[in-house]
């Protein structure tokens, strides 16, 4: 990657609050025109590392560029060419959405031609337009967060960090959010994104599995299910619990999760197990309707990174 | 400081403060309220104060200093005594909060033209009282004197010049001993520290609470930007509301304005100055709109209230309160708007006051600028 193309890298990045160690050593690279998903559950640190990144928190060690900005030394001139939109909603809700742009596109000094023509693209990308005068507060989950995104677009931002943006939102706003971010991506822009969703982690072109403030793997998506050495075996069954106690320590099974409908399991050997497991549950009378092999989702990978010693993954 | 920003911060400013009703409600009915109760209910002019009299002559002359105070709206002369210990027992059970002994040689004393003297004793539980009571006497007094002077020059054949001015400095400049005037001119510096202080106080706790301070610190606005965008608008509104205090109580309490504006316009700019950026440091360092209001409420309110010389006069404060009161913004600009108002004081007599506001306006400007971080800790 030539330094030009790579709008973000960070390197050892650290941040330890008084009784966690929130991110511990994180490195990303995220070029021009990429969409990166931080991928993690609750309390994996992604907030904290995109608030280092954005510029507004101070990390303890490591460093980061921004477009060619040091986030230490130089996040000023950095917060020029990012557009940061935080996990709460950080809009006025008091002021409506056409204030909010308004307030946007000045702060970054947006002329108003370009102000109205790009603003008037987006609300209609966002199906948003008829709401121009609605309070923003008065918008619903899904709006709101779409006109977050319009006010981080209203300038010409190079870097787009966006934290847990689709939670909380309808699928059809959802869908809006997706083209939007897709559409950018033509101008260049580096979006890095964290999302708890391992759905739309998919999505992403790379992505990172973010843990206790370490990423234990960093791919495209289609990269890290070849990485996955075993298989996934799904059980669907009406007590997954019963079923998740009784396979838990059965030879072969790496791990148990449960799922919607029943149990995913991390096994060695697909072929071998699925017969074996029927047989267990068949002489233990439970209660289940198919058992068959799957094909991995990153949900599944990171069941598998993240229980214990990474038995399901080959590095 | 880049103007474009600082404008979308004044303009956002100004859209929150329209739209927030409790703001609204304070810029406007604050300042009104405050003039209306101290122009008229809560007035310090204590009227109809219950006075005793042990007259010890019961000469014509006697009676008739005392028919001045009978006639005086401010004391109602309830019972004459005929002992000295009767009068201490009603002033000791509260019948009466002054009482005025007239000496057995009273008109003895006048004719040969000597000093006379008439004892007056107060019920000083109340220290207002008591002082705005020896300033009523000695003007009931005065006049009383000046009837006098006046019936003794003219028996003597001289012509009717002015007589001798009185020598009572608290009701010099308050001729008609109306402490309304005394209190427009405070009540005005009382709601500049509280709209300056108490509204300046939320602005930044309000983006800290309601969850909008992160993302205007991932914004490429400085913190210079972010407070003197924030500020002005309260600054125009500090104006108005002073303006507007001014006003109600030149026209509506007839309280004469003596001065200069030019001067009263420049210590005004000044004292909001201390005071906005006063509320501003206050909610940058605590951060929740309920400690910072309270904070402000405490530390610009209430001595703007009773240490600025409003209620109690400093002279009269012990010792170690009246260096305290050096601390108090309030203390400067309420002597100049004071002496602006009434005394028509020149600026060049105004330097120390002024200097002081000065530097508290100063200090606190670069205390509030330096207080801000756009990183969140
Ligand atoms: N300001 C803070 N002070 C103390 N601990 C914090 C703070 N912010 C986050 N943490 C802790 O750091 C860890 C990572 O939090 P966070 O970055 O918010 O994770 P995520 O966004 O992935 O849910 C959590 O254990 C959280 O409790
Ligand atoms: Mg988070």
């Amino acid at each position: 990657m030539s330094p030009a193309t790579v709008a973000i890298h960070a390197s050892d990045l650290i941040k330890r609050f008084p009784d966690v160690l929130a991110v511990d050593r994180l490195s990303v690279e995220v070029k021009a025109g990429e969409i990166f998903g931080l991928v993690g559950p609750d309390g994996a640190g992604k907030t904290t590392a995109l608030r280092m990144l954005a510029g507004v928190l101070m990390p303890d060690l490591g460093s980061a560029m921004i477009a060619g900005f040091d986030i230490v030394r130089d996040a000023e001139a950095a917060k020029a060419v990012i557009s940061y939109m935080p996990q709460r909603f950080g809009l006025y809700e008091d002021l409506t959405v056409d204030e909010n742009i308004r307030f946007y596109a000045d702060i970054f000094g947006v002329s108003r031609t370009e102000r109205v023509q790009r603003a008037s693209r987006l609300l209609d990308a966002a199906n948003l337009t008829q709401f121009g005068h609605r309070l923003a507060g008065k918008l619903s989950g899904g709006m709101k967060q779409k006109l977050g995104l319009v006010c981080a677009l209203v300038h010409r931002p190079r870097v787009i960090l966006l934290d847990e943006p689709t939670n909380g939102v309808d699928p059809v706003s959802r869908r809006d959010f997706w083209q939007i971010l897709y559409s950018l991506l033509g101008e260049g822009v580096a979006i890095l994104m964290s999302t708890a969703y391992l759905d739309e982690a998919e999505r992403c072109h790379r992505i990172a599995l973010l843990h206790q403030g370490r990423i234990l793997f960093s791919d495209t998506p289609s990269e890290l299910k070849k990485h996955f050495r075993g298989a996934i075996v799904a059980v669907v069954s009406p007590s997954p619990r019963r079923v998740q106690a009784f396979l838990a320590n059965a030879e072969g099974v790496l791990n148990v999760v449960l799922v919607g409908d029943g149990v995913h399991l991390v096994v060695d050997d697909a072929e071998r197990r699925i017969p074996e497991l029927r047989r267990h549950m068949v002489s233990a009378a439970l209660p289940f309707d198919s058992i068959e092999q799957v094909v991995p989702t990153i949900e599944d990978l990171f069941v598998a990174a993240t229980s214990g010693s990474h038995r399901g993954m080959d590095r | 400081m880049r103007w474009h920003r600082l404008k979308a911060i004044v303009r956002k400013e100004v859209i929150q403060i329209r739209r927030d009703l409790r703001s609204l409600l304070l810029i406007v009915a604050m300042p009104l309220l405050l003039m209306l109760a101290f122009g008229y209910g809560v007035s310090f002019d204590i009227k109809h104060i219950p006075v005793f009299v042990y007259d010890r002559e019961g000469s014509q002359q006697s009676q008739d200093l005392l028919k001045h105070f009978q006639a005086s709206e401010y004391f109602n002369v309830v019972e004459s005594v005929a002992s000295y210990s009767a009068l201490v027992q009603a002033l000791d059970a509260g019948w009466c909060r002054v009482a005025i002994v007239i000496p057995s040689d009273f008109s003895e004393q006048l004719k040969t033209g000597g000093p006379v003297g008439v004892q007056a004793l107060l019920d000083a539980t109340d220290n207002n009282t008591a002082n705005v009571s020896i300033g009523y006497s000695e003007a009931v007094i005065q006049t009383y004197n000046r009837k006098v002077q006046l019936e003794w020059l003219q028996r003597h054949g001289q012509s009717t010049r002015q007589p001798a001015v009185s020598v009572d400095a608290r009701t010099w400049f308050n001729e008609n001993l109306e402490s309304t005037a005394n209190i427009v001119p405070g009540v005005i510096a009382i709601v500049m520290a509280v709209i300056g202080s108490f509204l300046t106080s939320l602005t930044i706790a309000r983006e800290w609470e309601r969850g909008t301070m992160e993302q205007l610190m991932s914004t490429p606005v400085t913190p210079l930007e972010v407070m003197v965008g924030k500020l002005v608008p309260y600054f125009v509104i500090g104006l108005f509301d002073t303006a507007l205090c001014a006003g109600i109580g030149i026209w509506w309490f007839h309280v004469p304005f003596r001065g200069q504006w030019s001067v009263f316009v420049f210590s005004s700019i000044l004292f909001l100055m201390v005071v906005l950026s006063l509320g501003y440091f206050i909610s940058v360092v605590t951060k929740s709109q309920l400690a910072a209001s309270q904070t402000a409420l405490i530390a610009t309110f209430l001595p703007a209230f009773l240490l600025s010389g409003f209620i109690y006069p400093i002279d009269q404060m012990p010792a170690v309160i009246q260096l305290i009161t050096r601390f108090i913004p309030a203390r400067y600009f309420m002597t100049i708007s004071r002496d602006v108002f009434l005394k028509g004081t020149p600026i060049a007599l105004l330097r120390d006051e002024l200097l002081a506001l000065g530097l508290f306006a100063a200090v606190l400007t670069l205390l509030a600028t330096r207080a801000f971080h756009k990183k969140l800790s």
